[in-house]
């Protein structure tokens, strides 16, 4: 346990805070689930407060704030067009929540939910699996025809179909591994380094010290841009659903 | 590595549930209407704010135009006194350049009429001088007293002989 505790993989493990049960499951308050709530209040209170004084003439937060909204606001629209507003709420919520819980997993000590792929893949499927159920509404059996690329001779739609469909039911794997994998293995490298430094003594520690000072501005980089990475492709894939090509 | 144990995967997923729900309906019915409000406010704001500047801005113009108006009239004005007050000097310039010319002329002519007077007055004064001295040197030169109008003979002779 405690060769564990040292290890680069120890800070993703999931600690039971607050055992719960509900029926048969396991659903206790965990290290994970102290770092989703803290999230969802500072999201809240980041916005809520910010917003407060509802100035015409915005003041610093209030401009957080609505850079926020719109950043979100601007990609749906450059990707989805106006009927994309349905969905802003969601979209919205998403990218705050990938966000806030990326910055938040980058204080030491602390943990990022969404190293765990259970999660990324959730939240992925709830992308996938309404995103498909919004192509069905809004085109019935005709939005299989998103799966035959236009302008298509006959000749390759045996070869083609297969590869769009296999393409299409990979979006929650990619989607939701891209962002996993990257905080995985940025969090990882980061505890290796930072191993270094106190293996490596004073003198030789300072290389490492370095290094991991610049991967940190790095992995501040990579939270941000992992969490817009997921935003945009589900504004794609919403846009696919919408538009079919 | 911990990614993989499934046992603390229904917590994990029960929790992103809870929080993931909670925050987009806070998202939704407090944070988003909010936000988009105030933009919407501030669009309309501003938008209204341009569409007063530019009557303000079309009032300016108009204003403009009618002092440049005036202007132009007063200028109109101004010349068209200009030009009458210097007719008006002009033409009594000229009438009293008329009537100068008119009582100088009269002058002139009278002038002349004395001065013809005058030596005609003379010319005749010359010929009875002329005649007295005449006899009076033919009586020294000659001895012998010649009539009065042979003398005037001799001078209207002579002067009207030098004067043609």
């Amino acid at each position: 346990m405690a060769a564990e505790g040292n290890s680069p993989l120890a800070q993703f493990e999931i600690k039971t805070l607050i055992p719960l049960k509900m029926g048969e499951l396991d659903v206790s308050f965990t290290n994970s689930a102290l770092f989703m709530s803290l999230t969802l209040v500072l999201v809240t209170l980041f916005l809520v407060l910010g917003m407060r004084q509802r100035a015409l003439v915005p003041g610093r937060w209030q401009s957080m704030a609505e850079i926020s909204y719109e950043f979100v606001a601007n990609l749906l629209r450059d990707t989805v067009g106006n009927e994309g507003r349905k969905y802003f709420p969601f979209v919205f919520t998403l990218f705050m929540f990938i966000l806030f819980g990326n910055m938040l997993g980058m204080i030491p000590y602390s943990f990022t939910f969404a190293s765990h792929v259970i999660v990324t893949f959730a939240m992925a499927m709830v992308v996938f699996i309404g995103v498909t159920i919004l192509g069905f509404v809004k085109h019935g059996l005709h939005f299989f025809s998103f799966f035959v690329p236009p302008g298509l001779s006959v000749v390759l739609w045996p070869l083609m179909i297969p590869i769009e469909i296999i393409s299409y039911l990979s979006r929650p794997i990619s989607l939701s591994v891209r962002l996993f994998a990257n905080l995985t293995a940025g969090h990882t490298m980061l505890k290796v380094f930072a191993g270094f430094i106190i293996s490596l003594g004073v003198v030789g520690g300072i290389l490492p010290l370095a290094f991991v000072v610049a991967l940190t501005g790095l992995e501040l980089l990579i939270a941000f841009l992992q969490a817009y990475v997921f935003t945009i492709l589900t504004c794609f894939y919403i846009n696919d659903a919408l538009h079919l090509h | 590595m911990p990614q993989l144990d499934p046992t603390s995967f229904p917590s994990q997923l029960f929790w992103l549930l809870i929080t993931f729900v909670l925050l987009y309906l806070i998202m939704w019915k407090v944070v988003i209407p909010k936000i988009g409000g105030i933009l919407q406010d501030r669009q309309e704001r501003i938008d209204d704010d341009l569409e007063k500047a530019e009557m303000l801005k079309k009032e300016a113009e108009d204003v403009r135009e009618a002092y440049e108006k005036a202007v132009a009239e007063g200028r109109n004005k101004a010349q068209e006194t200009i030009r009458a007050a210097s007719e008006k000097m002009a033409a009594e310039a000229a009438s009293q350049h008329d009537a100068l010319t008119e009582k100088l002329k009269a002058q002139t002519t009278e002038a002349e009429a004395r001065i013809t007077a005058a030596k005609e007055e003379a010319l005749a004064n010359i010929r009875t001088v002329a005649t007295e001295v005449t006899q009076a040197a033919a009586g020294k030169l000659i001895g012998r007293d010649i009539s009065e109008s042979e003398a005037e003979k001799a001078v209207a002779s002579i002067l009207d002989g030098e004067r043609h």
